[in-house]
């Protein structure tokens, strides 16, 4: 059996009087692409922003259960450390209005690395694992936001990889994509699955069926599934996920 | 449909007008000071009036001499700003990022009772408390000076700068700040490093704003400054500014003197001071809007 990295045990989610997740209980394995599909109000965004505590953003928010990552329960963990750890990509392109080369170096000088070389290497290796090198590197300071919505979303992968995390969350990441850029993506993730555990959510369930290794269904809050790719498209064991991935609702 | 049409071409009409009137009145008000001032340099320079250091409108013969006044106005409204910016931006980063909602909204509705407290008001309080607190704690020989005006008048344009400001920083797009938390950014990493500048160009607008404020104001400078056409050495002593150069001297200069027409040259000066400011700051506007 493969290393669990992430583990979440009875976790139940309150946006005020609002139950978004109903006793999650799921173990995600170091290094795998793990893909969580489900029809929109599942709560599949809630559940990637309560791995890094990002939920805490909002103020009517409060959870149940635990979480733990690597062992250790992620509330002895600070915001900060935790969200280095586990980094994440939004839907829409997240791009900060300055240059390309200092939005990658941003993460990496907030967290205390000054010197110019480092951060000049930090920047190409970030920008080469996302495969934007080629096509930014001599106009890294030019303005982020003058490129184009699947390079910023490369751009914004690049940015997450410069602080070295172990665990990258994808939020619907392709959403606002071409299928061009969308390749590019699932290519950029398939390259790092060997030295990060990455975590899909996304509303496409043939992205799902490409990119991931084992897929969760969620539907109202609830895993109703969790299985290999493979049989969770061909053999689920729930009628519920099998008409979701046969395309009959949702 | 005829008369839709016409109705319609007619309200059209009527809000174009509107539209052009406001810049007929700047137009106006700016034509009205020069012909007034083109006439004190009939027998007086250019030169003498925007170099010289002696403003004595009623010696013989008179001299009108801007600089006194206009170092008056820079001075007090130098040191006005050092005082108000930072407390104004730190409000106004408080009131839009920190600050729970209850408090937020007992903190706007003060800073609103701020901006509508008359000048007269805070120029009395700068006359009986500030001035002679000033003149105790820094030994200075009147309390009448240029730094009672600069605090009162800091008081007077923190309301702009903290409304405008903070505007600016909620405009900040949520993303940006959940970006820089993603990446494991602290609170005050967040604020500094990416809010703050995302939001400097409306941030600099409200500044430039305040400035407007406090080199129109008048009823205070007056009041509290001492009054004295001298070329101020310091902050510290009575010096004089050009707006209260100008209420104070109207009512005594004769219609059509040289006097007469020295005060619409510094109104001028002033004009076109507050006009280059509201210039700068309505582009860095726009530039923060893209």
């Amino acid at each position: 059996m493969a290393e669990v990295i992430i583990k979440t045990f009875n976790l139940n989610v309150y946006f005020g009087k609002q139950h978004i997740l109903k006793n999650i209980n799921l173990e995600i394995y170091k290094n795998e692409i793990l893909g969580i599909i489900g029809p929109a109000n599942s709560g599949k965004t809630t559940f990637l922003k309560a791995l890094n505590r990002l939920n805490y953003l909002f103020k009517d928010y409060y959870q149940e259960g635990e979480i733990f990552f690597a062992e250790k329960n992620i509330k002895y963990i600070s915001d900060n450390l935790l969200r280095k750890k586990i980094g994440i990509i939004f839907a829409l392109p997240q791009v900060l209005p300055i240059t390309i080369y200092e939005n990658i170096a941003y993460g990496p000088k907030m967290h205390g690395i000054k010197n110019k070389d480092t951060l000049d290497s930090i920047v190409e290796k970030a920008l080469r694992k996302a495969y934007l090198w080629e096509e930014v590197k001599d106009r890294l300071n030019t303005l982020a936001t003058k490129l184009s919505g699947g390079q910023q979303q490369r751009l914004c992968i690049a940015r997450t990889l410069a602080v070295e995390p172990e665990v990258i969350l994808y939020d619907e990441p392709c959403s606002g994509l071409d299928p061009i850029s969308t390749q590019k993506i699932e290519e950029a993730m398939h390259e790092l699955k060997n030295n990060y555990t990455q975590i899909l959510v996304t509303n496409n369930t043939k992205q799902a069926a490409r990119a991931t290794e084992r897929c969760a269904f969620m539907l109202m809050g609830e895993l109703v599934e969790i299985d290999r790719t493979a049989i969770i498209f061909t053999s689920p064991k729930d009628k519920r996920t099998d008409e979701y991935v046969r395309g009959v609702f949702g | 449909m005829c008369i839709r049409k016409l109705k319609e071409s007619v309200i059209e009409f009527f809000i174009k007008i509107s539209g052009f009137i406001i810049i007929l009145f700047v137009f106006l008000i700016f034509l009205f000071l020069l012909k007034d001032t083109v006439l004190l340099f009939k027998d007086f320079t250019f030169k003498e009036f925007i170099f010289g250091k002696r403003w004595l409108p009623i010696s013989e013969p008179p001299h009108f001499g801007i600089i006194p006044l206009l170092l008056g106005s820079l001075y007090v409204t130098f040191f006005a700003t050092i005082i108000c910016v930072p407390v104004g931006i730190a409000s106004a980063l408080f009131i839009a990022e920190i600050a729970p909602k209850f408090l937020r909204n007992i903190l706007k509705s003060f800073i609103e009772i701020l901006a509508s407290i008359p000048s007269v008001v805070l120029g009395f309080i700068g006359i009986v408390w500030l001035g002679p607190f000033l003149k105790d704690t820094l030994k200075l020989n009147t309390g009448m000076c240029g730094l009672t005006g600069s605090f009162l008048l800091a008081f007077m344009s923190l309301p702009t700068i903290i409304s405008i400001s903070e505007d600016a920083i909620i405009s900040v797009p949520k993303s940006f700040k959940e970006a820089a938390f993603g990446l494991g950014a602290t609170r005050w990493q967040t604020l500094w490093r990416v809010v703050l500048p995302s939001a400097s160009s409306g941030i600099i607008a409200a500044i430039m704003l305040g400035i407007d404020r406090v080199i129109g104001e008048t009823m205070v400078v007056m009041m509290v400054t001492g009054n004295a056409p001298l070329v101020p050495k310091s902050i510290l002593q009575p010096l004089r500014t050009l707006t209260a150069t100008i209420a104070g001297e109207m009512g005594e200069a004769i219609s059509g003197s040289e006097h007469y027409f020295a005060l619409f040259a510094v109104g001028l000066i002033l004009f076109i001071i507050t006009f280059i400011i509201n210039f700068l700051s309505v582009l860095l506007l726009n530039r923060s809007k893209k």
